[in-house]
């Protein structure tokens, strides 16, 4: 057979090419230059070199929240995953109590990040919040706003009641997409109900979960506006993660050197973290 | 044209070598398709996957230099380098 090949169809994705140039690219590049220098206005600004990335580096500040933000992400993974299973195997499996179950779950997800943090700002209060005000007159000293170890629980307790959802609707359909001939298999094995979990729904879950699990991380990774709103990084800085602190460093004090310097080094981290992720489900996929 | 967005020419440096390498790819790849194959990485990998595990460990390799040492960073670039080939060759 004799295959004409014509690469002209290339040409198409120019727009595309473009786009994400002008989207992506440039900004991309614009912050690594402004990363080696100092800058105080137009037409002032001086070349450091890599100070700023040795500063950045050494920066007790900095480290903590990045430690404060793998501690967030690594709590909102062990809790959401597990708790979004049991949802999703929970949930009736069709017809009208499906759909209803559906709606209600999928409820959290439709409201907007800072309404949430709003929500449970005033949810979470002793005096005028329900929640708080509960947990109050159970006899437990609860007080967001001046304990460490309550800032935590209620961003994260916000974050579970935000997110969850998007893990229990995502393993839910895994789980819709699972043939029936697999439980009837299991049935007349007599499979425990543990076992039909372990080695049918589990394994079917595997490439739902993968994408769960990576959706989740980067959007704990990114979180800044529930947090700010709710709690606005305090007690201290203790619920202060890394994109408020990048934030307050290039909005609040101007600093575009350090905190070009600060996002690159964040690109980095994601980056890799990413490109780990993406490994693993192409891997994943290769193996079936 | 560099003065433009106040472009230093280190970094101007910095892209126009990312360009060169992607370009040289480019046409590597047109000349002699390459298939994937395992070498000491515990993946399969075509040659464009080694070149960005290579151009993304060498960004770590410059940051932990800076984080740990004095030592001039041309020794990181050094380092990157030879890791670059290494990876491009048998990895």
């Amino acid at each position: 057979m004799n295959k004409i090949s014509d690469n002209r169809a290339w040409w198409l994705v120019l727009p595309v090419f473009l786009l994400v140039a002008f989207s992506a690219l440039i900004p991309l590049m614009t912050v690594v230059n402004y990363s080696v220098q100092d800058i105080f206005g137009p037409g002032q600004a001086f070349f450091v070199g890599t100070e700023w990335f040795k500063s950045i580096l050494a920066d007790q500040r900095l480290q903590d929240s990045l430690i404060r933000q793998f501690v967030f992400s690594g709590f909102v993974l062990l809790i959401q995953i597990p708790l979004g299973i049991g949802v999703a195997l929970m949930m009736p499996k069709s017809g009208i109590k499906g759909s209803l179950c559906l709606i209600l779950i999928a409820i959290p997800l439709l409201i907007p990040w800072n309404v949430v943090g709003t929500i449970w700002q005033i949810f979470a209060r002793g005096d005028i919040g329900l929640f708080g005000w509960g947990i109050n007159q159970l006899g437990i000293d609860y007080n967001y706003t001046g304990d460490t170890l309550d800032a935590w629980l209620t961003v994260l307790l916000m974050d579970v009641w935000h997110w969850t959802p998007l893990v229990a609707l995502l393993c839910y359909s895994g789980l819709r997409a699972i043939p029936e001939a697999f439980y009837q298999a299991a049935e007349i094995d007599r499979a425990s109900k543990w076992a039909v979990f372990r080695y049918i729904q589990l394994p079917r879950l595997k490439s739902v979960l993968i994408i769960a699990v990576l959706l989740r991380f980067m959007d704990s990774f990114m979180i800044y506006i529930e947090p700010f709103v709710l709690t606005g990084g305090g007690p201290g800085s203790s619920t202060t993660f890394l994109s408020q602190t990048l934030t307050t460093m290039a909005i609040g004090q101007f600093d575009l050197g350090r905190a070009a310097a600060f996002s690159l080094i964040y690109f980095l981290i994601v980056l890799l973290i990413s490109w780990l992720f993406f490994t693993a489900i192409t891997q994943a996929d290769k193996e079936k | 044209m560099i003065a433009w967005m106040n472009w230093t020419p280190t970094v101007v440096v910095f892209f126009a070598v990312i360009a060169m390498i992607l370009a040289v790819m480019t046409v590597y790849e047109v000349v002699s398709p390459c298939t994937e194959r395992k070498g000491f990485l515990p993946i399969e990998t075509t040659r464009g996957d080694r070149l960005f595990i290579g151009l993304l460990s060498a960004a770590y390799i410059h940051l932990v230099f800076l984080a740990v040492s004095d030592i001039t960073l041309w020794v990181a670039l050094a380092v990157s380098v030879c890791w670059l080939l290494i990876l491009l060759r048998w990895g």
